[in-house]
């Protein structure tokens, strides 16, 4: 498969040679291929989102049907009802919104400060930054706990919050793109009279929008699917983010009720992929651009 | 920079003017990461030293009791080797089919994008939510793979729920869920590599397997190694899926260390020996990252 775009510039420019001829079998085998593995990434998605519409009758039925006999809605209903789903929007909303845009603001402040500001040692500390990338949240969970419990922060948004605050990647990637900005334009703002702030709000974030975008789809996506830090600060059903609430809704009803639990599964896997749809192209680049540099 | 400061003597107004604002922009980014990543790591030590089911006032220093508990435990290694299973299946699973899937949307076929889209979907998904989905797809009556299995005649085995199967199951899911990410940096890597390369192996009269191993392949060898560095890191800590899939059961059967240590605080409420885990599981992250930056600085000085 690999091969055949190898085997089209054989013994021919491949400028000159706008169709490709005589390779109809490497063609039809990499189409094979694609259609596989669409259907096994997609199988599941599918299966899920018609098991939602499914009657529980249905469901049970062996063997399985492949589309739904008499579409319906009551799982929806059952899901919402069932949990307090609402509630559960609510949460995620606000967790991930606020614990997003902290680090984009501190992002973008620490990198302003990294790129443009003098400070003794100023390289000692980026490393120190840097070196937070190795630490893994999960292994931060029993001392964060504690913290978060000595604060009385356990069942709130700050507790949910505050511990996943800090950004370091997201620094590193923004630090980059704010150096390679134009100087000139830098320097005019200086020669005008612009401050650093000014120029942080009015020069550098404006033009390092593509890099900062990215980096906050990156963030929004990440906090919408956390699932072990809200599963441990919260233990309260009001306070449940999305994923802990689809997780107790299976345990409460999945091998019994797989339709309702389907359903609330797409409560949160439809958002997610709409936004994804919609701007594939910024999340795709991003990840790609953080590999290729880093 | 402190030698340019010393040099001058004197520091300006305006320079310390800079300095307060530096300290306002990052010092609070610094501030969490001080008490939500890097005190945990100290604390980690301390707990891995004392005995403590965090409820009793008292905690013991008993040196490194906890060490011993843990490494001479029988069940310790059946997860450090479960562990190990998991990360290697996984990780080369996901190299190799991740390189394939890449050379495969490389080529100019129609709709090459939306394939594209498709593979990388799950990377945005929540795995919490990936692996309530999958435990549907494995029920082994009503799945979906049961319904596969039947096709053939196999009869499902009950996959989450057989410790023969239950790490493969988890290792399944995982793989599944982070694919497109690698196939996504691999098809960057690729369209990196120069086209004079090819065309330069072409008029040297080298043929299409040829020009695989000797242009493609190492064109790709840092992406490779980036990519098999970063998935390394990512598998050790991977908790959603297996929490929800098999809850690192059945009897420890996909119980890896990320999971042991959540069990040993939150559930056995055993500070010192989660601690001893905590240690272990960063010392092991800590030997990958330093491998991968003198591998990396290698590369840039040679490259």
């Amino acid at each position: 498969m690999a091969l055949q775009e190898e085997l089209t510039i054989d013994r021919r420019d491949i400028r000159t040679m706008p169709r490709r001829r005589g390779l109809l079998l490497p063609q039809a085998l990499g189409y094979a291929a694609m259609l596989l593995t669409v259907l096994i990434i997609g199988l599941p998605i599918y299966w899920t989102v018609i098991a939602s519409f499914k009657t529980t009758a249905e469901i049970y039925r062996i063997p399985p049907t492949w589309f739904p006999l008499a579409p319906t809605t009551t799982n929806f209903v059952a899901a919402w009802e069932g949990a307090p789903f609402a509630r559960y929007y609510l949460n995620s909303f606000i967790t991930t919104l606020v614990g997003s845009s902290l680090e984009v603001y501190f992002a973008i402040t620490s990198a302003y400060a990294l790129a443009f500001l003098r400070f003794p040692r100023k390289n000692l500390i980026f490393i120190i930054l840097l070196a937070a990338l190795m630490i893994p949240a999960e292994i931060t969970i029993i001392s964060n706990y504690l913290t978060v419990a000595r604060l009385g922060w356990i069942n709130t948004f700050a507790g949910i919050i505050v511990p996943g605050a800090a950004i370091a990647y997201g620094t590193f990637l923004l630090r980059q793109a704010f150096l390679s900005l134009p100087f000139e334009v830098l320097e005019a703002a200086k020669v005008d009279g612009a401050g650093h702030l000014r120029t942080l709000t009015n020069v550098v974030v404006p033009m390092a929008q593509p890099a900062i975008v990215t980096m906050a789809l990156l963030s929004l996506v990440a906090k919408w699917n956390e699932f072990l830090w809200p599963l441990l600060v919260t233990n309260t059903a009001e306070m449940r983010t999305l994923p802990i609430g689809i997780y107790w809704l299976r345990n409460q009803e999945g091998v019994i009720n797989w339709g309702v639990v389907m359903a609330g599964s797409l409560f949160l896997i439809v958002p997610v992929l709409l936004i994804f749809l919609w701007l594939q192209r910024y999340i795709v680049e991003g990840i790609a651009a953080g590999a290729v540099k880093g | 920079m402190a030698q340019a400061l010393n040099n001058r003597g004197g520091v300006s107004a305006g320079e310390r003017r800079e300095w307060l604002l530096f300290g306002l922009l990052l010092g609070p980014n610094m501030l969490l990461f001080a008490v939500f990543t890097y005190w945990p790591l100290l604390y980690n030590v301390y707990l891995s030293f004392i005995n403590w089911n965090f409820v009793r006032p008292r905690r013991r220093w008993v040196w490194f009791d906890n060490y011993i508990k843990v490494l001479t435990n029988d069940q310790f290694w059946i997860i450090v080797w479960n562990t190990f299973a998991f990360v290697l299946l996984a990780v080369t699973s996901t190299l190799v089919l991740g390189l394939l899937l890449a050379l495969l949307l490389n080529q100019r076929l129609r709709y090459r994008d939306s394939a594209r889209a498709v593979i990388f979907s799950p990377v945005v998904m929540s795995g919490a939510v990936i692996a309530v989905v999958w435990s549907y797809i494995f029920d082994p009556r009503y799945g979906l793979l049961s319904q596969i299995l039947g096709w053939v005649n196999i009869s499902s085995p009950d996959w989450l729920n057989d410790p023969r199967y239950a790490l493969l199951a988890v290792t399944v899911v995982y793989v599944w869920k982070n694919l497109g990410y690698a196939v996504v940096i691999y098809l960057a890597g690729l369209q990196g590599i120069a086209r004079d390369l090819y065309d330069a192996a072409h008029i040297d009269g080298a043929g299409a397997w040829e020009r695989f191993w000797n242009v493609t392949l190492p064109g790709l060898s840092p992406i490779a190694f980036f990519l098999s560095v970063t998935s390394l890191l990512a598998c050790f800590q991977s908790f959603d899926i297996t929490k929800v899939l098999t809850n690192g059961g059945p009897a420890n059967a996909s119980t890896t260390l990320i999971f042991y240590l959540y069990d040993l605080g939150f559930v056995s409420y055993d500070a010192g020996r989660a601690g001893v885990v905590a240690v272990i599981l960063f010392l092991i992250m800590l030997v990958l990252t330093l491998v991968q930056v003198r591998f990396t600085e290698r590369q840039v000085q040679y490259g």
